[in-house]
């Protein structure tokens, strides 16, 4: 049961280290970048479940309403601040593709070495 | 003038003179002159100070904190007062020999050379008058620095890996072994400062104070010993000035004389006689004395002959100073003005002989007394001087080490001095009697002396060598002032 | 309320605005112009600022008037104050001598958005060594390595390209580390303040998650800070970039990274986790000793002068971590000047360097053969700054030096292995500093004119030759009254380690 109740953090757990993967193992930058994505994504999560609180509701305040349970705001408003940050990495890394692969045209990383060494 | 004015001048001075000399560089004659004229000027500014060291004056000029507890600062005392002297004074009979070489040879880049003989003056008188081990060990930086463009003078490939071996072995070693062991003192001791007596009393003992006077003296390569000798006849590519001021009197007496400073000052001569595991230095410096007798031995270039004998005759200043005895003390610092006197005659007849006929080797020297009389008198001066033959100052100065080796019977000492004196005269004696006596090879031309300036030059130093056996009594009391603090 | 009181955000609003700015700049050297005027008024603040921190004060900044720990805190001390000198020095430095490099790498056209990029990433580095909030730091941080990234990919070959790309993958991964660590973190405690942090850790009984958070920050900081064996971005990217944006992030990129770390590790974790010091002094300290015995033996065979100090660089971030290390007030103290000093010591020599290859072809040491000849004044301020970074006395490297192997020598018998280590590197840059100046002085200039260039030598931009000696004359002047830099590293070390009073 308390497995189950930690469900959101083994998701967590597993999409940080598929991307992580990605990262790590793939030679075409694209996917390089796919993984850099999932990692973030795994982060947003965490940062997504800690603000849950059992019984929570949106932390909006309404008239009428009193003695209401929020959810924690401060994480969904740093994770959209991540968010951000994560969109203009990946578009800048893409950006970086491209002309990568004008200049030598191909995408694997391990080509563009085999051609820097020549 | 005051003596605290005086140190500063004395540092400025030469400081000065190279940016002087820089100016002139497209008049060669002005910048001579005001190379002489600052030669003289240092040496009367030391001079001034002589008077009041004597009478037991401690002059000092503070400049300024470094780091908590260290500071940049100078104080004048017996020991450096000797150096400052030495290196101020025949800093002019060398800068006359140097107009003479110079033109005589038509040297390149003649300016460079001035400027950089004249820093490195100025640090020379930054290691007599620091008051400290970092602000000694600064202007020690500032002296290898300096003195590597005059090594690398010539320019072409053999003279660069030269110079290599000597800026490497140099900043190597005092990089790697003096600076731990400054830091070393000051963290047991929380001071740097010289201090009649040492600082490391109490605060050092057992096998960590032979290990500290291993980094020192090895540290402070300038002292040669061996195995760190190796930068000294690698030093001989450069002009022959460079070798007879610096290579014999400014850069290794600044080694000879940081050691013992280091010894005096710091350890304390009570400190190393407790402990045993200090009394490596006398086995050291008595093997390097030996070791580097036999190579000169060996020799067949006058140079580097020279320069062997030179890493050998530094061992005997350590040497007398390891003996730790009153009467070797004296005998140590001494031995740092005969040999001082004795060697920069001798390279400056080398000189004088690669001006005039261009020959470099001993074979080649063979009657060579009759066309150059009074190089060859000078030279033989300089050599009695070496082996420690009176009338020379080598005489008293081997006299008071032995004495003081007596004091305390120590036989190592006493033995490496004898030997050593048999093997000095066995390598100098036959390039003497070949010079005077052997029939010149007569397919070779009549080359005549010298030009005056160097013949000047080199019958002034070795009328020194004569007259410190005879004068040797403000030496002497120089000394007396140095046991009495 | 005066001006005077805003100066902690102006800090980093002046260069954040002026960054548009210059990207509507057209014409020559305009936008050189702004980013220049802009750099060095930011360094005007970081002078005020630090000219008040040397008392030892603290300055705080609410931000938009929120009070901390809600609001975001603004936080000058010591600390902050050495690395916004250092940030905004070597920007100004830099960008005084760019103007004519940049001009002829860049083109009219791009310039102005590449001095726009410039100042984005001056912005984000004064941000994250004067904020006081953790999110804000991963903000900051990110802010300031897109730009450099950017920076990095203007380099005038291909392989800037490759180089800007494996930076950013491992950038973004070291900085999503410390965003992990900072999550877990304000788990347990509620907040992101450091100081409020610091405070609350001690009332948090599970320290199983902090343990694991201090692990993700320790790591993710080591990557952007390229601490050995996780440097390997670093030496492409140095070498790659365009000279004078080298320069720029050799100086202080990599120290802003490591001050997060060590603000970190020592102000937050050191005194809330038990053990934490020998975790981090055991883990770390070998690490540090491997790093400079094989960035410095890498050094000493490289042949590429930019990458050869590039890894100069790697064995010197070992020193600065051996001396953070031994966990003490004076190790402390030595680490952070070190990080001055040699911020000081590798922009001057980055700057030369610099100024060389306007006139050489390559970056290969036969390159710069028989230079000094025709640029003696460069080839001195490079002789003065290789001595900085040797550690001779009489510059900034040996009063660091200094410090580190004192500090060393009361470590008991594992700091003379640390202290050993130190000098054989010591011994190691006095290799590889001699392989750049032998050549230069006595090296024949067969190796220029093979390359085609029949050396043309125009004179050196004078600013860029400024901007040189200034550096140079710092590396002297720190060298020989260094109460500044040495003060400050003091109070600083004292402020990080306060908890062990």
């Amino acid at each position: 049961m308390e497995l189950l109740g930690l469900f959101n953090y083994w998701v967590f757990a597993v999409l940080l280290m598929v991307g992580f993967y990605a990262v790590i193992a793939k030679t075409n930058m694209v996917k390089k970048l796919l993984g850099l994505s999932i990692f973030q994504g795994a982060v947003f999560l965490l940062y997504i479940t800690m603000d849950k609180v059992d019984g929570g509701t949106a932390p909006i305040i309404q008239p009428g309403v009193v003695d209401a349970i929020y959810s924690n705001p401060l994480p969904q408003v740093l994770i959209l601040t991540a968010i951000v940050v994560g969109i203009s990495t990946t578009a800048l890394g893409l950006a970086l593709i491209v002309r990568i692969y004008e200049a030598y045209g191909t995408i694997e990383e391990d080509e563009t070495q085999r051609l820097d060494i020549e | 003038m005051t003596p605290t004015f005086a140190i500063g001048l004395s540092l400025l001075l030469p400081a000065l003179g190279a940016f002087a000399i820089a100016a002139a560089d497209s008049r060669p004659n002005l910048r001579e002159t005001i190379t002489v004229l600052v030669a003289l000027a240092l040496a009367a500014t030391v001079a001034t100070l002589l008077p009041g060291v004597m009478a037991g004056e401690r002059p000092e000029l503070y400049l300024g904190e470094l780091l908590p507890g260290i500071s940049i600062a100078f104080k004048v005392e017996p020991l450096g007062m000797l150096y400052a002297c030495l290196a101020s004074g025949l800093w002019i009979v060398n800068s006359i020999y140097s107009i003479g070489y110079m033109r005589g040879n038509s040297e390149k880049h003649q300016t460079r050379f001035y400027v950089c003989f004249a820093i490195a003056l100025a640090a020379v008188m930054g290691i007599a008058f620091a008051e400290n081990l970092v602000t000694l060990f600064l202007f020690y930086e500032i002296l290898t620095l300096s003195t590597y463009p005059l090594v690398a003078h010539k320019g072409d490939s053999n003279t660069i890996a030269s110079a290599r071996v000597y800026l490497g072995i140099l900043l190597a070693t005092s990089v790697g072994l003096l600076l731990p062991a400054i830091i070393w003192t000051y963290s047991v001791a929380d001071t740097v400062s010289f201090v009649p007596g040492g600082i490391l009393t109490g605060s050092l003992t057992g096998p960590g104070v032979g290990l500290l006077l291993a980094l020192f003296v090895f540290g402070i390569g300038k002292a040669a010993v061996m195995p760190v000798h190796r930068w000294l006849p690698a030093a001989m590519v450069a002009p022959t000035p460079v070798s007879a001021l610096l290579h014999a009197v400014a850069v290794v007496k600044a080694g000879v004389f940081t050691v013992t400073k280091v010894i005096l000052y710091i350890f304390g001569t009570g400190l190393l006689a407790q402990e045993p595991s200090s009394n490596w230095l006398i086995f050291a410096s008595a093997f390097t004395i030996l070791a580097a007798s036999i190579v000169a031995l060996r020799q067949q270039n006058l140079k580097r002959m020279l320069a062997y004998s030179t890493i050998g005759q530094l061992s005997y200043v350590i040497m007398a100073a390891a003996v730790l005895t009153p009467l070797a003390k004296i005998g140590a610092s001494i031995h740092m003005v005969a040999h001082a006197f004795g060697k920069i005659t001798l390279f400056f007849a080398a000189g004088a002989i690669y001006t005039a006929s261009k020959k470099t080797e001993l074979n080649q020297l063979r009657g060579i007394g009759t066309q150059m009389p009074w190089t060859m008198a000078a030279f033989t001066i300089g050599a009695l001087s070496m082996i420690g033959v009176p009338p020379t100052g080598g005489f008293v100065s081997k006299w008071f080490i032995l004495a003081g080796a007596f004091q305390s019977d120590n036989y190592v000492a006493i033995f490496t001095i004898i030997v050593s004196t048999a093997l000095n005269a066995a390598y100098f004696l036959p390039i003497i009697f070949a010079a005077w006596f052997a029939k010149p090879d007569p397919q070779l031309k009549s080359h005549g002396e010298a030009p005056t300036a160097i013949v000047v030059a080199l019958s002034i130093t070795a009328l020194a060598t004569l007259g410190l056996f005879f004068f040797n009594q403000p030496v002497l009391d120089l000394e007396r002032a140095l046991m009495d603090q | 309320m005066s001006i005077a009181s805003q100066l902690p955000a102006l800090q980093i609003v002046v260069p954040l605005l002026v960054a548009p700015l210059t990207v509507l700049l057209r014409g020559s050297g305009l936008a050189w112009a702004a980013a220049t005027a802009a750099s060095a008024m930011a360094f005007a603040i970081a002078v005020a600022l630090t000219l008040t921190a040397l008392d030892g004060a603290t300055i705080s900044y609410d931000m938009g008037g929120w009070p901390a720990p809600y609001g975001i805190e603004l936080r000058l001390d010591a600390f902050s104050a050495l690395l916004l000198l250092l940030t905004t020095g070597a920007s100004t430095l830099s960008l005084l001598g760019a103007r004519d490099s940049i001009a002829e790498l860049m083109g009219e056209s791009r310039e102005p958005l590449f001095y726009a990029a410039w100042l984005v990433a001056l912005a984000g580095l004064c941000g994250i060594a004067i904020t006081g909030d953790a999110f804000n730091v991963f903000v900051f941080m990110e802010i300031s390595s897109l730009a450099t990234y950017v920076l990095i990919a203007a380099g005038p070959d291909r392989r800037a390209l490759t180089a800007a790309f494996k930076y950013l993958i491992m950038g973004t991964v070291g900085a999503t580390f410390y965003l992990i660590g900072v999550g877990l973190v304000y788990m347990m405690t509620g907040t992101l303040n450091f100081a409020d942090m610091e405070a609350r850790l001690a009332e948090v009984d599970e320290v199983r998650p902090i343990v694991v958070a201090a692990g993700f920050i320790t790591i993710g900081l080591a990557l952007k800070a390229a601490i050995f064996p996780l440097h390997v971005w670093l030496p492409n990217a140095y070498s790659s970039a365009p000279n004078l944006v080298t320069v720029f992030i050799a100086a202080c990129s990599t120290k802003v990274a490591l001050y997060v770390l060590l603000r970190f590790d020592f102000f937050v974790f050191h005194g809330n986790l038990v053990g934490h010091a020998f975790q981090f002094s055991s883990f770390l300290a070998p690490l540090a000793v491997l790093g400079i015995l094989v960035g410095s033996a890498v050094a000493v065979v490289e042949s590429n002068v930019k990458r050869l100090l590039a890894y100069s660089s790697v064995a010197q971030l070992g020193y600065i971590l051996l001396g953070a290390s031994f966990g003490d007030v004076a190790g402390m103290t030595a680490a952070i000047t070190l990080m001055f000093n040699h911020g000081l010591a590798k922009g001057a020599l980055f700057l030369a360097i610099a100024a060389l290859a306007m006139h050489t072809r390559g970056h290969t040491l036969a390159d710069l053969s028989g230079a000094a000849r025709q640029m003696p004044w460069t080839a001195a301020a490079l002789v003065i700054a290789g001595a900085s970074l040797i550690g001779i006395p009489g510059t900034a490297g040996f009063i660091s030096k200094w410090l580190l192997l004192q500090a060393a020598l009361q470590q008991g018998p594992l700091g003379v292995v640390a202290a050993v280590a130190v000098v054989v590197g010591s011994l190691a840059a006095l290799a590889y500093v001699w392989r750049i100046i032998e050549p230069l002085y006595f090296g024949t200039a067969e190796g220029s004119t093979a390359g085609g260039s029949t050396a043309a030598y125009t004179a050196t931009p004078r600013l860029l030759l400024l901007a040189l000696w200034l550096a140079a004359g710092a590396n002297v002047y720190f060298g020989l009254i260094p109460a500044v830099p040495v003060s400050l590293s003091e109070l600083a070390a004292a402020e990080l380690l306060g908890h062990l009073r």
